[in-house]
């Protein structure tokens, strides 16, 4: 195999890495403010008319519209359900800053032609609970990439983002990326003004429930392999609150989502023996208020309290909850509704009732707490340290223009800026917009005369270092008889003295992750002894990637796929080492209770990029929204 | 393994090698026809299968917790702009169904150049919400009330008696 693959060097104003919902935003709105001026350029791993969490469809607009309508939702009750849900640690700056845009968003998709159900006697968007607007999702992605691609100067797809680059004249400031096209093996070089990171969480990195041919099932797509976080790390800008994590509640095995079915048909859940646990009674709130303190009262109960509730029903033998459907669905009408819901976003769970002879208008369906993931546009408030809006914001969350990260020129939006959980899609597409005319103020005025400096002996080192998987296998693949697989396919199992394949980096990852970091293996409980040991362990596997092995440009993408999960392994178990408390979606067996005295704080870790060293500090949180 | 290719009907036209998310589809240069080269990292979301004109693209769902017998159909239909399923039991119980999947014609969105350029590059306000209509409120909203606590929320609430 030649490796000699050629090098492409772009240049541009904004680069945006990713092109999910977050990343399809950020690319309308710096065009749309840029207009000539400034060139915005895309880049994106997969084809983004179906990349993203929102290439398999959705079945709501988790996020709304807020306008003065006495029936809708003010931004303020926005803050104040998603400070309660991640119990109190969060930005509210960011908060506020999304909900008051989210008109305009929803308004956007409608004309765009994503089929949002109105209510017929009003013409008004129906909602499910308070947030929610139900869609036919199946081509919500692909509907949003079209205004995208349109207002684009330049797509690149296929092409998988590795490393940042750093300005050599600059301290802390980002002047590029550099990524391989999965198809051509081109090597591109990306020089930008500003990067704004709109890439996904993190699938993955936990030993998920799923065995055998259905290894790889999780809830968060698979393809979600922490780039959002990886690569802003890997720049030397800070995470926050990476502990926390999330864990939620699905249906078992297939990972259906469960808001449908508790918001629009009203279901509720109870465990083996019939007690009622959602929604959760108020002897149980009282129960877990000693617990959970006045966050066990907030109304809707804090998703961290629920997914407790049915962990702690497995733990002591009354679970799995039961989603008991039977109840809700009368007629022919609400089954239809059931299964369009999960085929529009969630073929699998039609699967698993059909395979299983599961007739939910006649039997309830189990739950599970999902393995966890690390993600920051869901119900959890992990993620990047973003600066805020100059408006809204306290000083101390201001230091640069708004969604820019601890890096010079650096943005994030969706699931890349962390402590303002809550966004799902539409919120992340209206975060993409935010830093998009973020990052076009900034090119136009602030760094209008940057110019990155990227030396050649830098991009041929990266070009080495990206490259060097492919040729470790080519070079090592002749010692042993083991036959070579046919193109593309994974030898899992190919015992080689000198290389690892992507396949067993990555389950060695999610063995430690989940024996040491409180996955589900270990009913998401930890101590500080598991958290040291899991530091060390994930140390090793950084060194191990020294023999990371790639037999084809496929493997070579997983490969960093298993590499930047790793270092969001690592953004967490440092984080949690560091929490001297339990919050959040796991239990830290030596400090097992909130702490709000000491630790209603956030935590926040960095990866210096010269040395690799990690380093922690805290923040207090300060909230502008009156309780 | 949860899409797979039958041979004889795949015409190697590469459109689920086009859409896969996760680059698992991929083309086999030999016979000409594509195949899910990584099933492991499937997430059994269905793109190959839809965007396969000749359907040659199927699925058999994750054999870890689903017996055999199932079937699920789907097809993608971007004029009339429906998608049809078909969900069949392994007991033999048959679903059909129907949804839509867009309101407009496809390449008719507006990109940011085609909406009119406007000089405020230095407010808060994003595209199109100089109008009230998209904006849903008569000026950009800013908290009404501010308070500046810095800590915990509860024992902030607990003194004031607020909730």
């Amino acid at each position: 195999m030649s490796l000699h693959f050629p090098t492409k060097i772009v240049d541009t104003d904004i680069l945006v890495v990713g092109g999910g919902m977050a990343g399809c935003g950020a690319v309308f709105e710096a065009k749309y403010w840029c207009r000539s001026k400034c060139k915005v350029t895309l880049v994106e791993k997969a084809n983004t008319e179906k990349s993203g969490a929102v290439g398999m469809g959705l079945s709501a607009c988790n996020l709304g519209v807020f306008t003065t309508d006495p029936d809708d939702p003010k931004p303020e009750d926005f803050v104040q359900y998603v400070r309660n849900d991640l119990l109190g640690m969060v930005r509210e700056d960011l908060v506020y800053d999304i909900a008051r845009h989210m008109t305009s968003t929803i308004k956007l998709f409608d004309e765009w032609g994503l089929p949002i159900w109105r209510d017929p006697k009003t013409g008004k968007y129906l909602r499910t609970g308070r947030w929610q607007h139900p869609i036919h999702g199946e081509s919500y992605k692909a509907i949003i990439a079209e205004p995208c691609r349109k207002s684009a100067d330049e797509v690149y797809e296929r092409v998988y983002v590795t490393h940042p680059l750093l300005d050599e004249s600059r301290p802390n400031r980002i002047a590029g990326v550099v990524g391989f096209n999965v198809r051509d093996g081109t090597f591109y070089v990306f020089r930008a003004k500003a990067v704004i990171v709109a890439a996904g969480g993190t699938s993955l990195l936990y030993r998920p429930r799923s065995v055998g041919e259905g290894l790889g099932r999780a809830w968060y797509p698979t393809w979600a392999s922490g780039s959002a976080y990886a690569i802003p790390l890997l720049a030397g800008a800070e995470t926050v609150t990476m502990e926390f994590r999330l864990v939620v509640v699905r249906f078992k095995d297939a990972y259906g989502p469960v808001g449908f079915p508790y918001l629009l048909l009203k279901m509720r859940s109870t465990d083996v023996k019939g007690k009622q646990w959602e929604p959760l009674p108020d002897e149980a709130k009282a129960e877990l208020s000693k617990i959970f303190y006045d966050f066990a009262w907030a109304k809707p109960t804090p998703t961290p309290i629920r997914t407790w509730v049915t962990i702690q029903n497995l733990k002591e033998g009354r679970g799995p909850d039961l989603m008991q459907t039977q109840e809700r669905l009368p007629d022919e009408e609400s089954l239809k509704v059931l299964f369009e819901d999960y085929l529009d976003m969630t073929p699998t769970q039609a699967f698993y009732w059909a395979s299983q002879n599961i007739h939910p208008q006649k039997t309830p369906s189990e739950l599970m707490p999902t393995e966890p993931y690390v993600q920051a546009s869901h119900a959890s408030p992990g993620g990047m340290w973003a600066s805020g809006p100059s408006d809204i914001a306290p000083k101390e969350y201001i230091w640069g223009p708004n969604r820019m990260l601890t890096v010079e020129g650096l943005f994030g939006a969706g699931d890349v800026v962390g402590a303002s959980g809550h966004k799902f899609s539409s919120g992340s597409f209206t975060e993409g917009r935010i830093a998009g005319k973020s990052a076009a103020r900034y090119v136009l005025t602030q760094a209008k005369d940057y110019k990155p400096t990227i030396s050649n002996d830098t991009i041929e080192r990266y070009k080495e270092i990206v490259y060097r998987p492919l040729e470790w296998y080519h070079k090592n693949k002749p010692l042993t008889t083991t036959p070579e697989m046919p193109p593309q396919y994974t030898n899992w199992f190919e015992i080689h003295p000198n290389y690892l394949n992507w396949y067993q980096l990555l389950v060695r990852l999610q063995k430690t992750m989940d024996e040491y970091a409180a996955g589900w293996g270990m009913f998401y409980t930890t101590n500080m002894y598991l958290l040291n040991r899991g530091w060390e362990l994930l140390k090793m596997l950084e060194e191990d990637f020294r023999f990371a092995a790639a037999a084809s440009l496929h493997e070579l993408l997983r490969v960093w796929e298993v590499y930047h999960r790793l270092l969001v392994g690592q953004a967490v178990v440092f984080s949690m080492m560091n929490r001297k408390e339990s919050r959040g979606y796991y239990l830290n067996a030596d400090y097992p209770y909130i702490d709000e005295e000491n630790w209603h704080v956030f935590t926040h870790v960095r990866r210096d990029p010269k040395t690799g060293q990690w380093s922690f500090r805290t923040s207090p949180v300060i909230h502008i929204i009156p309780p | 393994m949860p899409t797979f290719v039958y041979a004889s009907l795949c015409k190697g036209c590469g459109k689920c090698v086009d859409i896969c998310p996760a680059d698992n589809m991929q083309y086999n240069p030999k016979n000409r026809k594509g195949y899910n080269a990584d099933p492991i990292s499937c997430a059994e979301c269905m793109n190959c299968v839809k965007y396969c004109p000749e359907h040659a693209v199927d699925v058999r769902p994750y054999s870890d917790f689903a017996p055999l017998g199932a079937r699920v159909g789907v097809i993608r239909d971007t004029k009339k702009n429906i998608i049809y399923w078909r969900i069949v039991f392994r007991d033999g119980t048959v679903y059909d169904f129907a949804s839509p999947i867009r309101t407009t014609p496809w390449g008719s969105a507006k990109g940011a150049l085609d909406i009119p350029e406007r000089s405020d590059l230095d407010s808060e306000l994003l595209a199109l919400e100089d109008k009230p209509e998209y904006l849903g409120f008569p000026e950009l909203p800013r908290p009404k009330q501010t308070v500046r606590i810095v800590g915990s929320i509860l024992k902030a609430k607990q003194k004031t008696g607020g909730g």
